[in-house]
């Protein structure tokens, strides 16, 4: 089974959620936790494992070989990226512009555009001694984030057994890197805080998962009494609230340590067991 | 010498435009002619991505010799312009063009 | 006129609490600017009137006219984003999966396919609570954050402050490290890094810094939640010393952030004095640092 964990902005908790979630569901389940914020992977800051193996991971760009080419520019034509540029009698390629679309090499008439990997980020994977951590990890200054989490997905899709849960922490937000990320899993969590900020951006994570027809429920992060909005509005959309995370500056200080803070607060545990005990029912009803 | 300059406007006393890719004038000075030529941005300026590297290209088909500019040319224009033998200084921000000109002639403008 | 842009790396630091305190405190001698696009929430503290609206256009999407279309299949073979299915015997885009590269368009033996232009989201200009005017969008589902939105919000706000000859452009930035974030601090005169001292805090705090850094740009940080957690605060402190990067000030970790917040009013209109006068004491030094004349030349 494959759960996201997402929000419609940062700082919402989603990490804080993934790893201790993860790190429950581990006592009793074979547990990967994939971290696909691949611009600021940050889960391993709370957990302590090895590294097993570190991959390079490529894009393909397009490489100009100067011998056949007749400078006709019909590349830098069907660029639509910019990606390309012809100047003084030389093909001139930007790597981090190019899609990888492979317009320019395929329909260059003299071949002399042949596409290349070239390294855009790296995949880690490390194990815990409960579970294991997959990340991706995009190179400074590199901007195809949806290419790295395809690949990340892939590595992790290898490895996955038939009871495993994968949970994976998304990046944030609703543009492509987030629909890359929960395009194939069976189940999406959006993580929220019960402010205006908190609101807005869950309505917003809402809109996205009834487009992608996703199912979906909500934890609230940093739960208190003083702003019923958030659960008013998930009333009124039919949404099922799984959980509620309380705010309390101890946690907050925990999780400035990098700790977990479940084993620490007991009202933390209980909620995210009634995660677990939904996830479990959610389970059933597919083998049913 | 040619010398280019980014700009917001079309004169000497036009303020210079710190971006450069997305300028919206480019300027370029020829002393020995004592000419001015203007080229108005807006096509670069429309792209997602890549402004840099096209501007990167006028300069060079126009025999630029000197770019002045504000912040200075992201990595993928730079990569053009090392095509040339194009000198770039930075830090022209909040002055007009007649100012960042006389700031360079005066050695007072870093290169980048 | 001068640009500050106000960023993170990481969300939820407290940015955005900061743009709307200073926009309170500069009133009318600023334009606002949200540049998260992706989660924007500034006008939520600004009562901003969204007065003006328009759609915004950036990339490229695919359209196969069905009645032109001969089947052949050549646009879904070239396709490297799988964004070309073949359902009920017909050849279609899927508009989320599609990257504009336009390659279809161009194998297509009887030019069924059109390259037509992507309505990315709206744009907006409003009037906030203080009189001043605010630029915002809102980027609409699945779409690219290519970094163009941004630089139209940006660019607009500009120009409100260029005709009306106001002192500052205050830019709530986009986050991450990506292109929207590159767009959002081009061309600033002064960069704000807001951060919280925690493990990931210091972590992405260092990484946008990067970007800063590349740009060459002069940059203060002001640390929220100070108190959770005194040896991160020190890295901080020391990273931020290291790098000359000026540490503006900070502000303890308080229930007045989001008590204010849910009051829709910002910081400095809330009652907690203390934490007022902090926020006020780091927008009077960021005021004094931009406007010396050795942070321009």
């Amino acid at each position: 089974m494959k759960i996201a964990i997402a929000s419609g902005k940062g700082g919402t908790g989603k990490t804080t959620l993934s790893v201790n979630l993860a790190s429950l569901l581990a006592q009793k389940n074979s547990v990967f936790l994939v971290d696909l914020d691949v611009e600021e992977p940050n889960a391993k800051l709370f957990l302590a494992g090895e590294l097993l193996s570190e991959e390079p991971k490529y894009k393909m760009i397009p490489k100009w070989s100067e011998e056949s080419c007749t400078f006709c520019q019909k590349c830098v034509e069907v660029c639509n990226y910019h990606a390309l540029l012809g100047i003084a009698n030389e093909i001139l390629v930007f790597p981090n512009l190019c899609h990888s679309c492979y317009a320019c090499s395929e329909l260059c008439p003299t071949q002399s555009l042949p596409m290349f990997a070239q390294k855009m980020g790296t995949a880690r994977h490390y194990v815990m001694p409960d579970m294991e951590l997959i990340e991706g990890e995009l190179d400074l200054g590199e901007e195809q984030a949806v290419s790295l989490i395809s690949q990340t997905k892939t590595y992790v899709d290898k490895l996955l057994l038939k009871d495993t849960i994968a949970i994976y922490d998304c990046p944030p937000g609703t543009s492509c890197p987030v629909i890359e990320a929960v395009k194939d899993v069976d189940f999406v969590i959006l993580v929220t805080e019960p402010t205006p900020f908190g609101l807005n951006d869950l309505k917003l994570a809402v809109e996205t998962m009834r487009v992608l027809k996703k199912p979906f429920g909500v934890v609230v992060n940093r739960y208190d009494a003083q702003d019923d909005r958030v659960f008013a509005y998930c009333e009124s959309e039919n949404i099922e609230i799984l959980a509620k995370i309380p705010n309390d500056k101890a946690l907050a200080v925990l999780y400035s340590k990098g700790a977990l803070i479940y084993h620490s607060s007991k009202s933390v545990k209980c909620e995210l067991e009634k995660i677990s005990c939904f996830l479990k029912s959610l389970t059933c009803k597919e083998r049913a | 010498m040619k010398i280019a300059f980014t700009t917001k406007g079309r004169e000497w006393q036009s303020e210079m435009e710190p971006r450069f890719g997305r300028t919206d004038y480019i300027l370029i000075y020829d002393e020995d002619k004592d000419t001015l030529i203007i080229f108005d941005n807006c096509e670069a300026k429309s792209h997602e991505h890549g402004a840099g590297p096209t501007v990167a290209k006028i300069l060079i088909e126009n025999g630029v010799n000197v770019l002045i500019t504000g912040n200075g040319p992201g990595g993928n224009a730079i990569e053009v312009l090392k095509k040339s033998s194009i000198e770039v200084y930075s830090g022209a921000i909040e002055m007009s063009v007649k100012e960042a000109y006389d700031k360079y002639k005066n050695k007072k403008l870093p290169r980048f | 006129m001068k640009e500050i842009v106000v960023i993170s790396g990481k969300g939820g630091t407290g940015k955005t609490s900061m743009v709307a305190s200073f926009a309170c405190l500069a009133k009318k001698d600023a334009v606002l600017a949200d540049c998260d696009v992706d989660a924007a929430d500034l006008h939520l503290l600004l009562e901003s009137d969204f007065s003006f609206e328009e759609d915004f256009y950036s990339g490229e999407l695919a359209f196969i006219d069905k009645s032109i279309c001969r089947n052949c299949g050549r646009c879904a073979k070239v396709c490297r984003f799988d964004a070309i299915d073949f359902c009920e015997l017909k050849y279609t885009v899927d508009e989320i999966s599609c990257e504009g590269c336009g390659y279809c368009a161009r194998v297509c033996i009887p030019n069924a396919i059109t390259m037509n232009k992507r309505n990315v989201g709206k744009w907006y200009i409003s009037t906030i609570k203080t009189g001043a005017q605010m630029v915002h969008a809102k980027l609409g589902i699945g779409a690219e954050n290519s970094g163009k939105l941004v630089a139209k919000v940006k660019s607009e706000a500009k120009k409100i402050a260029q005709r009306n000859n106001l002192k500052y452009v205050i830019i709530d930035g986009s986050p991450g490290i990506g292109c929207p974030v590159v767009s959002s601090l081009s061309g600033a005169n002064f960069v704000v890094l807001v951060t919280e001292p925690t493990q990931s805090g210091l972590h992405d705090l260092k990484r946008v810094y990067g970007v800063v850094e590349k740009f060459n740009l002069k940059a203060g940080c002001i640390i929220n939640k100070c108190d959770i957690n005194d040896i991160v605060a020190e890295e901080i402190e020391f990273f931020l010393r290291e790098k000359k990067i000026e540490h503006i000030g900070s502000l303890p970790h308080s229930p007045s952030f989001t008590q204010a917040m849910i009051e829709g009013l910002s910081v400095v209109e809330y009652t907690d004095i203390e934490l007022k006068k902090a926020v006020c004491l780091c927008w009077d030094k960021i005021e004094k640092i931009i406007n010396k004349k050795e942070c321009v030349e």
